[in-house]
């Protein structure tokens, strides 16, 4: 079943074209991994199909739903999360507050302020502290929290690791995995490889707002990705990987 | 409203004059007490406030940050013609009607009384913010209005329908625009054009006590009243300078100050202004 699905999506920064006839979907508990350049067009793209951006042609579907001419709200109402790139928390609440306005999409579910705190065990000491005052880590955890409390159907996720010290992506990324085994479908932006190679069952790479690259993950080699990322040699394979 | 949706409500002083007239409407037409006619307007103007949020204000914050200031000077304008041509250029007051009530006080010392207007007006003002406070601080609600005033975006993405925030805080600024008209013709006199003097002090308050603040505005309304009767004793005609002159002085210390919320608002109207 197919959980998100983009067809030719079209996003314009004004004059600026930022996603070019941009299509693809995925599956129900899959997880999407993007790659690519900085200005390739990952955000616009997650912000487009979470309804922060309206985009200029192309339509987006949840489920079987088409959300194209719904404002963020409703999207985020009918099981679309978006973690934003550089976590946008709500700085001059705490972070209690901050998870608590997760609930306004209104949608019932697993995802409690209990079970958020059991995930991001780092939080519960700073539960009353304004979100402004954290450190990295603990905004990310905050922010994922956040779009975990609304229970989504898929959790878009962009640049986790920005302005993060490995150490903290891993455990970031230790609290994610939990999420993937439990079946919730999810879109990455990483821009570190290793990571989005070892956890994505399928990686687009985009270029210049297209996707030049889709493929599954597995056997995926660094060197044909990297040629995509720098545009070398293009092409879309869903099968397998081409060396 | 300049919070939550960053819109400077020029038609303020005009809706508050709109309110008292409403109630005057009520208790010489109809014989209703004010006290009683607060709660028959309330919600009147808590429906025109939504209806000019749909209608004037939300098209006019979508064309940039300069055009509901525009939109709302031509709204006061409106308002106060159209009172003046429904109700002449005759002087009002609310007094008549309240009874002995406009004129009582309460003895505290042999030389000092309060009048008990001023002491129910300085009451509500403290209940009405205090539950304001409330509001935002423990209801999801307030929650979702804090988060909208800070980032409007973000709060889209979690789930919070902006356009329903914009229109209670509209309510709530209607509601507070009432009793305000009510003090005002309570405790003084109103006429078709007093509400640009209205705003004027409202605007003055909101300044010195720190735009956005609940209780800052209280605690400038104090301040420029305080500036005000200091001003009168001075000279008859003192009091309006005296609180012009505390404005002054609050507005040029906040300025000097560096991150003050004007340089941001200066700033931020700066940006956006087209190039």
């Amino acid at each position: 079943m197919t959980a998100l699905a983009v067809e030719h999506l079209d996003v314009r920064h004004g004059q600026l074209q930022a996603v070019r006839d941009v299509s693809f979907t995925v599956g129900s508990g899959e997880t999407l991994a993007l790659v690519g350049a900085n200005g390739a067009g990952k955000t616009t793209l997650l912000r487009a199909i979470a309804g922060a951006h309206l985009p200029a042609g192309g339509r987006v579907f949840i489920g079987d739903e088409d959300v194209t001419a719904l404002p963020a709200n409703r999207r985020a109402a009918l099981g679309i999360a978006l973690v934003p790139e550089g976590r946008r928390l709500f700085v001059e609440m705490t972070v209690e507050e901050n998870l608590l306005l997760g609930r306004m999409t209104g949608r019932r579910g697993e995802w409690t302020l209990e079970r958020v705190l059991a995930t991001f065990p780092n939080l519960k000491p700073r539960l009353k502290s304004r979100a402004g005052t954290l450190s990295g880590g603990e905004q990310q955890a905050t922010a994922i929290g956040r779009a975990l409390m609304g229970n989504p159907q898929v959790l878009l996720l962009d640049e986790l690791s920005l302005g993060l010290s490995p150490l903290v992506v891993d455990r970031v990324y230790e609290s994610l995995a939990t999420l993937m085994r439990s079946g919730t479908t999810m879109v990455l932006v990483e821009q570190d490889l290793g990571r989005a190679l070892s956890v994505a069952d399928t990686v687009g790479c985009m270029l210049e707002g297209r996707i030049v690259l889709e493929s599954a993950a597995a056997g995926l080699s660094r060197e044909r990705i990297t040629e995509a990322y720098f545009g070398l040699r293009t092409g879309r394979e869903l099968q397998g990987a081409v060396p | 409203m300049f919070q939550v949706m960053r819109i400077i409500n020029l038609a303020h002083g005009s809706l508050a004059v709109l309110a008292a007239f409403a109630l005057f409407v009520l208790a010489d037409r109809y014989g209703i007490s004010p006290f009683l006619g607060i709660l028959i307007v309330l919600p009147i103007m808590a429906v025109v406030g939504w209806i000019l949020q749909v209608v004037v204000l939300e098209r006019a914050s979508r064309a940039g940050r300069l055009v509901p200031i525009l939109a709302t000077f031509g709204l006061a304008i409106v308002i106060d013609n159209f009172l003046f041509q429904q109700f002449g250029a005759d002087t009002r007051s609310l007094a008549p009607y309240i009874g002995d009530l406009s004129y009582d006080s309460w003895q505290i010392t042999d030389d000092i009384s309060v009048g008990k207007i001023a002491v129910l007006t300085l009451v509500t003002a403290v209940v009405v913010l205090g539950a304001i406070q409330i509001f935002l601080s423990f209801t999801q609600l307030g929650r979702a209005v804090r988060a909208t005033a800070e980032d409007p975006d973000t709060a889209g993405l979690v789930g919070i329908d902006a356009r329903k925030i914009n229109a209670l805080a509209t309510a709530i600024a209607m509601a507070s625009v009432t009793l305000a008209g009510a003090a005002l013709g309570m405790r003084a006199t109103f006429d078709a054009y007093a509400g640009g003097t209205q705003l004027l002090f409202a605007f003055e308050a909101a300044v010195i006590g720190g735009a956005g603040s609940v209780w800052g505005t209280l605690f400038g309304g104090i301040i420029l009243a305080l500036g005000q009767s200091i001003g009168a004793t001075i000279a008859p005609q003192g009091f309006l300078i005296g609180g012009h002159v505390a404005f002054f002085l609050v507005l040029f210390a906040r300025l000097a100050i560096p991150g003050s919320i004007f340089r941001v608002f200066i700033a931020s109207v700066l940006r956006s202004r087209p190039a």
